[in-house]
């Protein structure tokens, strides 16, 4: 299992990406937004920060750096794809992830343990869906700008078509996220994007594992 | 060159915090009466070729889903 981990100008937790990759039991290597070749990866990681410093609008840059036309491909051809809160805003801007993400209702800068309902998916037959545990997961959040929202006809279908694939559990929703959605995936199910960093609870040193359960799941996409 | 200006702002229905933020300071300024603050962006361009502006606004300046935009160009 070879990852890819895509590193932006303002890309910082990628260190920590790449160490879930391999504690996921892969290798990893970073992979420069300037590159346009993938290489012979397995899976790609676009991973949190401040890409391009967020100017204009969170991702709205990065998204059209080499590496992401690369990413969009590599998608396109049912590749796995994992975006972690900046790469998430990234991977909407791209437009391989339905809605937007917009600033936390509270105006603040929120970081903190959330608990994540995996929401149990039914992946559409013949496409390389991940496949999530179905249970509460205890992961950080940390962001500004992470409310997730789209229109009420769109939240419909994500919802019937099984696209909503993190939900704060009640109570924990720290930024106003529309139906307190913390993640999505695309139609395929190959593409997934999540607010809270799976990547820093990945050591019982900071006290949860429970993301290496998202790099597992992931990982096994494309097995 | 064409001058221009486009003017982004969140959609109507929109929860817009900043604008919240603004509406609720100004009463502690003394400034009573003021309702329904919207804050957006506003970029000032010049550009070869205004009919590329449209798509431009749609591709990168404004993300449609969230954002409605408005160009006006400026006679210099």
């Amino acid at each position: 299992m070879k990852w890819g981990v895509v590193q932006f100008p303002g890309s910082c937790d990628e260190r920590d990406a790449l160490r879930a990759c391999e504690l996921a039991g892969g290798e990893a290597q970073l992979i420069w937004h300037e590159e346009r070749d993938l290489g012979d990866v397995d899976a790609i990681v676009v991973p949190g920060g401040f890409s391009y410093g967020d100017y204009l609008r969170a991702g709205a840059i990065a998204r059209f750096s080499p590496a992401m036309e690369a990413v969009t491909e590599f998608a396109a051809a049912g590749g796995p794809v994992l975006g972690i809160c900046n790469g998430f805003q990234v991977l909407c801007e791209a437009d391989l992830l339905p809605g937007a993400l917009l600033l936390n209702e509270s105006m603040r800068f929120t970081c903190r343990q959330v608990d994540l309902q995996v929401v149990q998916l039914n992946p559409p037959e013949g496409t390389q869906s991940f496949i999530l545990p179905g249970e509460t997961l205890s992961i950080p959040a940390k962001h500004g700008e992470g409310r997730y929202w789209a229109p009420e006809s769109m939240l419909d279908s994500l919802e019937a078509n099984g696209q909503v694939a993190f939900r704060y559990a009640p109570g924990e929703n720290p930024n106003g996220s529309a139906r307190d959605i913390a993640g999505v995936r695309n139609e395929a199910g190959n593409v997934l994007g999540l607010m809270p960093h799976p990547e820093h609870a990945v050591d019982p040193m900071t006290g949860s594992t429970d993301g290496l359960k998202v790099f597992e799941a992931v990982g096994e996409a494309r097995v | 060159m064409a001058k221009a200006r486009v003017l982004i702002r969140p959609k109507e229905g929109i929860l817009d915090p900043q604008g919240k933020a603004v509406e609720r300071a100004l009463p502690a300024l003394g400034f009573e009466g003021v309702e329904h603050v919207r804050v957006g962006r506003m970029v000032e361009l010049e550009a070869d070729d205004p009919a590329q502006l449209p798509a431009l606004c749609e591709k990168l300046l404004a993300n449609p889903l969230i954002e409605d935009f408005e160009i006006e160009q400026i006679d210099a």
